[in-house]
């Protein structure tokens, strides 16, 4: 992807100043119905989620402790995976975004709420509700955008560290909820800082980011297994909490990397983006920086009803029980001004995002210009790119790009 | 902007001896930090996070002992058309109160948790539950709910009994009770207390109840079977019948009902307009008076109100007569409250910079950011309004 306003045809360019004021006013509207709309009906839903995965967990848990036994196993982490997934995604995330804190019941809302993941919920709740939801999508300003590691846009530029993205993204996939932490806390940009000279927020950041790891290790890998002592069960108890943990991480990632790294969602230049963005252009951003993911019920669930990025992008506040339902009329209104919803099934979308970061660990057009013939050429002149300096890549670039041109100019002749 | 209708404040002349009951949880001391028990809640606690161990036990047995406290509606019995008795089964922790007490209730009303208070129109009981008596007031969001809405099995927050409207131990000889509407529901409380006891009391009770016609008049036939006993004497005033009752009308007011007005200790609940009105009445003849209030007096000219902004994020528009409290609310703040007129201080905090105004006095209260401190000034939420844009500090 390229940001829109790099594109040959800006996507956004057939829309007038006053028609994007009229769809912000349209959005408005479909936001406030659901406002009014909103009551007694929700709060049991979020009751209830609240109350299953409770039970769930909590029965998981103690089918566990018997975990010797391979059935017991077996139900037992297939229980807990849900239980940890339903807690981060439709719960955690829904509750700090203040979805549901018009209830007005401390024991729901996003000030009191605390997660199960590493990351701290006043440190996520930064960076995700303040940073993301308000900066999405622009180049070097939404650290969301491959978290600070990865490249997943043209415009960003390419350096030999991002040919092991495609690794990274899976290391991360695997330890997601450290790399949330880590990022939450910007880990990269503060170590860069000498020691002496990081910030008092960084440093008590980190403190509680640490507490928080210590306290969730402590019931994971140390109270759980210790449950399973009078029948043996300490190692299998132990095995279970890994594999939970990993199957929660592995599915969150796939499903935020379906968010907004599928192809066909935009990116934005931090210079087009004026200081006083109105609410129908920032309305506009989120409507092109989002991608959902089609499926079932129970795969809206198990997203969080993230699947319905761009209505939660749009909307972060309204309760998730109410995308499904508004996504038809967000859907008309992609179409009386000409944009376009990006939708795909959970394994296409998975399968762009990967793609994505596959294309972009390499320089632009490279795999554009690679035939079965080339391929000892281009991985000659991509050995050169890596090792040579910042003039070498430069010149190979362009000359990846001009060819990428030629080729895509003949087969269309 | 308060929706109840029900009477809170005890604005008594006459200082009650009877405090409220403790019922706040013990405090944890340090030294039971050690103990076994608190080891093993510890470990509970650690086992559970991010959650706590009541977290969890909530889920299984929210009425326990130990839990934030809440009941369980039980009955919901109608009263009037537009009025109905809600008993509630409370949790274990639930102290007791003394009858004329109020309690604060937090129902949920279309999904929203909305916090009210009413009186307890009950002695202690047998059975161990306490019963309120709502009624159903134009507009009033909870009041409607529980009167028409409410179901057996349905949870409401509670907060402990508070509130000075109670009779004085001993009794004295000769009683004197005025009520209008729904504010006989404390003094059913206290009547039904008194007369449930193996000996009936000896005080002369007269009781002077007010209400727009007969068959709005919230506990008619209970209080006639109780005048028929020979337990109280009771004088039934209908404002469709007799017309508004003129408290100072040397011919058909108060004096005239009551020939020994002045040999008997009074007590008053009802509206602000009868309470002002009995409360001068009395001060001129010298007698003491205790009432207990609907809602604070709020002042007919309003400021201009402005945009409040909370520190934890969200802005509020706000008129000039809407309490910060409910605006904050309004906005999804989870704002502490108390009493809601001012009185327990429950929900103070500091304002860090713009104006508000009291709503009962029209006094207005400014901080301004390096002359005031950076602490703010503490404000009662509750009865103060946006007097211009302020910032409240609800995140510290």
């Amino acid at each position: 992807m390229t940001v829109i306003t790099k594109q040959p045809v800006n996507p956004t360019s057939h829309l007038t100043p006053e028609n994007i004021e009229q769809l912000g006013r349209d959005l408005d509207a479909i936001r406030q119905s659901t406002l009014d709309a909103r009551g007694e009906k929700d709060a049991a839903y979020i009751r209830k989620v609240v109350d299953v995965q409770r039970k769930l967990e909590l029965g998981s848990r103690a089918v566990l402790t018997v975990s010797i036994l391979p059935p017991a196993w077996i139900a037992g982490t297939i229980g807990l995976s849900i239980a940890k997934i339903l807690e981060n995604m439709e719960i955690g995330h829904n509750v700090m975004h203040g979805q549901w804190d018009w209830m007005r019941d401390p024991k729901i809302h996003s000030t009191t709420w605390e997660w199960d993941n590493a990351s701290t919920a006043e440190a996520w709740k930064h960076s995700h509700n303040e940073v993301h939801h308000t900066y999405t999508n622009i180049v070097g300003k939404d650290n969301d955008l491959g978290y600070g590691i990865m490249r997943v846009d043209e415009d960003q530029r390419w350096a030999p560290f991002h040919l092991g993205q495609p690794l990274w993204n899976f290391i991360n996939a695997c330890f997601f909820e450290y790399g949330i932490a880590a990022y939450d806390l910007e880990l990269g940009k503060n170590l860069a800082v000498p020691k002496e000279k990081r910030s008092e927020k960084f440093q008590a950041d980190l403190k509680k980011t640490f507490a928080k790891i210590r306290r969730q290790a402590k019931k994971d890998y140390l109270i759980h297994p210790a449950l399973g002592l009078p029948t043996g069960s300490v190692v299998p108890i132990l095995a279970a909490n890994f594999t939970a943990n990993l199957v929660r991480n592995l599915w969150s990632h796939s499903v935020i990397m379906c968010g907004h790294f599928p192809e066909g969602v935009e990116t934005f230049e931090k210079k087009a983006i004026p200081d006083n963005e109105t609410r129908g252009e920032w309305y506009l951003r989120q409507m092109l920086g989002s991608a959902n993911i089609s499926g079932s019920k129970t795969m809206h669930l198990m997203t969080g009803n993230l699947s319905h990025q761009i209505e939660h992008h749009l909307f972060p506040d309204l309760p998730s029980s109410r995308y499904a339902e508004i996504a038809p009329q967000v859907k008309a209104v992609f179409e009386t001004y000409g944009l376009s919803y990006v939708e795909g099934s959970l394994p296409k979308q998975v399968y762009s995002a990967w793609h994505k970061v596959v294309r972009l660990s390499l320089p632009n057009g490279f795999l554009a210009t690679t035939t079965v013939k080339n391929v000892p050429q281009q991985a000659a002149l991509l050995y050169k790119m890596s090792t040579g300096g910042r003039k070498v890549r430069r010149a190979a670039q362009a000359r990846l790009e001009q060819t990428a041109r030629r080729m895509k100019a003949a087969s269309a002749a | 902007m308060t929706t109840t209708a029900v009477p809170r404040q005890a604005a008594a002349p006459a200082a009650s001896t009877v405090k409220a009951p403790v019922t706040a949880r013990p405090s944890e001391a340090p030294a039971t930090r050690r103990t076994l028990r608190g080891r093993v809640r510890r470990l509970a606690d650690a086992a559970v996070t991010p959650l706590e161990l009541d977290d969890v036990l909530d889920v299984f047995h929210p009425l326990r002992a130990g839990a934030p406290l809440r009941g369980r509606i039980v009955e919901v019995r109608a009263e009037t058309d537009d009025s109905a008795t809600i008993v509630i089964k409370p949790g274990k922790d639930w102290s007791g109160h003394v009858p004329g007490q109020y309690i604060r209730v937090g129902a949920e009303v279309d999904g929203v948790r909305l916090w009210r208070t009413y009186s307890l129109t009950h002695g202690p009981r047998r059975d161990g539950c306490l019963s309120i008596t709502v009624k159903a007031i134009p507009g009033g969001l909870v009041s409607h709910h529980l009167v028409r809405s409410a179901r057996p099995g349905e949870m409401l927050q509670l907060a402990a009994a508070q509130g000075d409207f109670v009779l004085p131990d001993p009794l004295p000889a000769k009683l004197l009770l005025v009520t209008a509407g729904s504010g006989i529901t404390p003094v059913i409380g206290m009547l039904r207390n008194l007369y449930s006891r193996a000996s009936a009391p000896a005080t002369d009770i007269m009781l002077v109840h007010v209400n727009a016609s007969e068959s709005s008049a919230i506990f008619r036939d209970e209080l006639r079977e109780h005048a028929e006993a020979g337990h109280l004497t009771l004088i039934e005033r209908y404002d469709d019948r007799d017309g508004l009752l003129d408290v100072a009308d040397p011919e058909a007011g108060l004096a005239a009902l009551v020939p020994d007005l002045d040999d008997r200790l009074a007590y008053a609940c009802g509206p602000a307009g009868l309470l002002d009105a009995l409360e001068s009445f009395h001060a001129a003849r010298g007698l003491e008076l205790t009432t207990e209030r609907f809602r604070p007096v709020v002042l007919g000219d309003a400021g201009a109100g402005g945009t409040v902004t909370f520190t934890s994020g969200p802005t509020a528009e706000a008129d000039g007569t809407t309490p910060l409290l409910d605006a904050g609310e309004s906005a999804g703040v989870l704002m502490p409250s108390g009493c809601r007129i001012g009185v327990c201080f429950g929900c103070v905090l500091p304002l860090k910079e713009g104006a508000v105004r009291d709503l009962r006095n029209g006094a207005i209260t400014r901080a301004v950011p390096g002359e005031t401190g950076p602490e703010g000034i503490p404000i009662q939420t509750c009865i103060n309004a946006a007097a211009g844009p302020c910032s409240l500090d609800d995140a510290g």
